[in-house]
């Protein structure tokens, strides 16, 4: 890593109010995480975007427009299936509602909105949304890194008498939920 | 022709179309000023309204949700919407919400316009 672009520690918390404006602070923070793991272009765009979806719920949805109400959203690198994964925790003060409930509306249905969650569902490989105590919900998704494109010095380290694949052991925490 | 800020470069016409060319990042924050200008350009009822997404970094699921507004609003009075310019980022959204098949996308503003 070049000192231009200097590695992001893990785990990254970033701490906005409900401005639409701030949706982009959210994203420049979920592509640098993305791209510190391994992800490709297209997957760092696509998580991105899923993420934004998330964000824009939460403001659209669950602050029903109302600015200045805070939204965490925690980057954590963890490690899934032996590979590593981003996994993307959002937390808000907003109405609750039943995660049962939540799904994507079926795309036969050409209308303006509810795409928000089917991108999320389509993008992330793991999405769970719950009650928040005392109040607001809480939304995590993870993606794994690719197989085919986890660069060679975030492979796992070889068990010893293995044969090594060279570089480091992945900056990633052990494999949590 | 008419010069935008923003998100919104420039609303011009070409013979019976109106060509809006956006730019930036298409999201919930940039939606209002899209969609307030698509809106003025189909009250005109022009036969094609072109959208060129050329400069369009990023478009999200409410840039989506404009789009999808706009066609019906053209498709009410007669009217043909055609998108062109997709980068290949913006285009998998499209891919993504499996509306790719539902607009007419063109990969240049003079395919659009000849659409």
């Amino acid at each position: 890593m070049s000192a231009a672009s200097p590695e992001p520690d893990f785990p990254q918390v970033v701490r906005v109010t409900s401005e639409t404006a701030n949706i982009t602070i959210v994203r420049s923070a979920v592509l640098a995480a993305a791209k510190q793991i391994g992800f490709d272009e297209s997957d760092v765009s696509a998580i991105a975007l899923a993420i934004d979806e998330a964000v824009t719920n939460v403001i659209r949805h669950g602050y029903e427009g109302r600015a200045g109400q805070p939204i965490e959203v925690r980057l954590d690198c963890v490690q899934r299936d032996g590979v590593p994964a981003l996994q993307v925790t959002i937390c808000d003060c907003a109405r609750q509602v039943d995660p049962t409930t939540i799904s994507g509306r079926n795309l036969e249905d050409i209308r303006p909105g509810g795409l928000g969650t089917h991108i999320i569902r389509t993008v992330m490989d793991e999405v769970e949304y719950s009650m928040r105590q005392p109040m607001g919900m809480q939304l995590r998704v993870l993606k794994k890194l690719n197989a085919s494109s986890v660069p060679v010095s975030r492979l796992p380290r070889p068990a010893a008498g293995q044969p090594s694949q060279g570089g480091t052991q992945t900056p990633c925490a052990k494999e949590s939920s | 022709m008419t010069e935008e800020s923003g998100t919104v470069k420039e609303v011009r016409h070409r013979g019976s179309a109106t060509v809006v060319a956006l730019a930036g990042e298409v999201d919930l924050h940039h939606t209002p000023e899209v969609h307030k200008v698509l809106v003025a350009a189909c009250q005109e009822q022009p036969r094609k309204i072109v959208i060129n997404l050329e400069a369009v970094r990023y478009l999200d699921s409410s840039g989506i949700g404009t789009l999808v507004e706009v066609f019906r609003r053209v498709n009410a009075y007669g009217g043909k919407l055609v998108l062109c310019g997709l980068n290949d980022r913006v285009l998998s959204v499209f891919e993504i919400t499996k509306l790719d098949k539902f607009f007419k996308i063109c990969g240049t503003e003079a395919e659009a316009l000849s659409a």
